[in-house]
């Protein structure tokens, strides 16, 4: 039996890795791409490897098995990781490589925003949780700031639920309320890229299937990738999905494909349920 | 033995360690607070004391300590805020943290008999500023630092990180996000941690003997000048407080009713410091509740 090491084919007939360009498959424009993505914490690396490229308002889903390193790739995207863990490789973000120092990655955050496993709310009202950062940016127009705290709660679809409290607290709002403010929170600063890094994995059934409406609906102002645990989740909302295993992207294509004909050997084995 | 009755045991013998504390507790308040509450009237609160007669009052010290814990808070609270803020969001764990806060350690440790002294030295007589408010509150921002550097720290630790992730994925720099989120969600714990530990300054005698003096000259208190000598805002007065005047009174004490005030003052002194107590209780609770259920 020979074997070549660098062929992709295994010899019963699966591709070790299948990295599809979506701007091949359906002509979007690609907004943002990772090249040579390199994760160290310390010594210890993270990611080996994650070259993919997201696609215009779509959603792209990240899934794999608790640490196989999606949630340090999204981290990264925005540069969370700064100052936490070493990332090397670039980050293309409409071209430009934004994992450079001479960056401003203040600005850089502000275009791609990002939503945490756990709503994180601040020890505020409602309505200076959204307007936080704008007045951090020198928008005092008081017309303007309700205006935006009015369309961001509408598009994250939680307005009709909390337009008569906005001054009160927002940590007495539910997790859910308190996940969709977050997601309020983050448009409000008008971003182009939405980083979710498993934004359901504390709410209750009712209250994700809320969300995954939302995000269905901002998919069109908004490129979204999420890391979601839940692979009825990724099946449900996202166009694109991403396995990830041991640090490495074995596999990215449309959705679909991932979840019917998956053709690396783990995705399949992981999709269907048996390790995970 | 076996395990119920053991437990049983153990128990009884941890409720009587606890019952034995607040007993000890409330025989000292009420002892204090029932010797002492006779004397207390609007006259002796509010007028000064007298070495040789009767009918002295406390109105000048009552005064004298709670500028000089306005004084201190105002010196201490935003070095301890800076040096909380640095030693829990920017300092790396390294040598130098470490030593710092060993530094806080000691200094927490320090008796404040020697925190006086120290004081003496260097406020009183180095920098010549005499036995003042200035001094006293200067003794007493040593003897403060560490407990209240400490208690910020905490409070900034027992914010949640993703705090600190949601203002920088909103595109704000570091110090905007502890300025604006971290330091606003931890203000309850912090202001309890302020009140608390005005209550143990309010209470200091021993470094204060030393720093802030043991005289309490008359006060004007129509005269609101600090630059005046006899105006009540002057720091650099000598200034008994509360609490000297009662270890005074009772080491050298000549007055025919110097029991009588020493009871009243102590007992002035012990409820200030229970009111610090559940005000901070009740304040820290409120913030909460505006803050979490607005």
């Amino acid at each position: 039996m020979l074997i070549n090491p660098s062929s992709p084919h295994s010899d019963d007939g699966w591709l070790d890795r299948n990295i599809v360009d979506p701007s091949l498959k359906d002509q979007q424009p690609i907004v943002l791409e990772t090249k040579q993505l390199h994760v160290y914490y310390g010594d210890n690396e993270a990611i080996h490897e994650g070259d993919l490229k997201f696609p215009e308002h779509k959603i792209s889903a990240l899934i794999g098995p608790s640490g196989s390193g999606k949630s340090t790739y999204l981290r990264s995207l925005n540069r969370m990781n700064d100052g936490i863990a070493k990332v090397s490789g670039e980050i293309l973000y409409r071209g430009v490589d934004v994992n450079r120092p001479e960056i401003d990655v203040y600005e850089m955050r502000r275009r791609i925003g990002m939503v945490f496993q756990r709503p994180n709310p601040f020890s505020k009202s409602i309505y200076d949780n959204i307007t936080f950062a704008l007045k951090r940016r020198g928008v005092t127009d008081k017309k303007v700031l309700d205006e935006v705290v009015e369309t961001s709660l509408k598009q994250a679809a939680i307005w009709d639920e909390v337009k008569d409290k906005l001054k009160k607290s927002a940590l007495a709002l539910s997790g859910g309320q308190q996940q969709r403010l977050c997601i309020a929170r983050a448009i409000a600063v008008k971003p182009d890229i939405l980083l979710l890094d498993e934004p359901a994995s504390a709410l209750d059934p009712v209250s994700t299937s809320k969300l995954e409406e939302t995000l269905l609906k901002l998919k069109e102002a908004y490129t979204i990738i999420i890391v979601t645990h839940n692979m009825q989740q990724a099946a449900r909302i996202s166009d694109y999905t991403a396995f990830f295993n041991m640090g490495r992207a074995l596999e990215y294509d449309e959705t679909a494909q991932i979840f019917t004909r998956p053709k690396v050997q783990l995705t399949n084995n992981y999709v269907a349920g048996d390790f995970g | 033995m076996n395990p119920k009755l053991s437990n049983r045991i153990a128990i009884s013998i941890l409720y009587v360690i606890a019952s034995t504390i607040v007993v000890i507790l409330a025989a000292l308040l009420g002892f204090i607070i029932i010797s002492g509450l006779p004397a207390i009237n609007w006259h002796f609160l509010t007028s000064p004391a007298r070495a040789f007669t009767a009918g002295g009052g406390i109105g000048i010290q009552l005064f004298n300590s709670f500028y000089l814990l306005i004084l201190t808070m105002i010196i201490s609270f935003p070095i301890a805020l800076g040096a909380g803020i640095y030693l829990n969001e920017y300092a790396k764990q390294n040598w130098v943290t470490s030593l710092v806060r060993t530094a806080i350690e000691i200094l927490s440790s320090l008796p404040s008999v020697v925190v006086g002294l120290f004081g003496f030295l260097i406020f009183v007589v180095q920098f010549g500023f005499g036995f003042s408010i200035l001094s006293g509150a200067f003794a007493l921002t040593f003897f403060n630092l560490p407990l209240l550097t400490r208690s910020i720290e905490e409070a900034l630790a027992a914010v949640p990180n993703e705090q600190r992730e949601g203002g920088l994925a909103l595109g704000l720099s570091k110090w905007e996000t502890v300025i604006h989120i971290i330091v606003p969600a931890a203000l309850p714990t912090i202001l309890t941690g302020v009140i608390l530990s005005a209550g143990r300054i309010f209470g200091e005698a021993a470094a204060l003997i030393f720093t802030a003096g043991q005289s309490a000259p008359a006060l004007n208190f129509t005269d609101w000048n600090p630059f005046n000598i006899s105006s009540p805002l002057n720091p650099m007065r000598p200034a008994e407080t509360l609490a000297v005047h009662i270890w005074k009174i009772n080491s050298e004490g000549i007055m025919p009713d110097a029991k009588a005030i020493s009871s009243g003052a102590s007992a002035v002194l012990v409820i200030s410091v229970l009111g610090f107590n559940l005000l901070a209780r009740f304040v820290g609770h409120r913030l909460f509740k505006r803050f979490t259920a607005g």
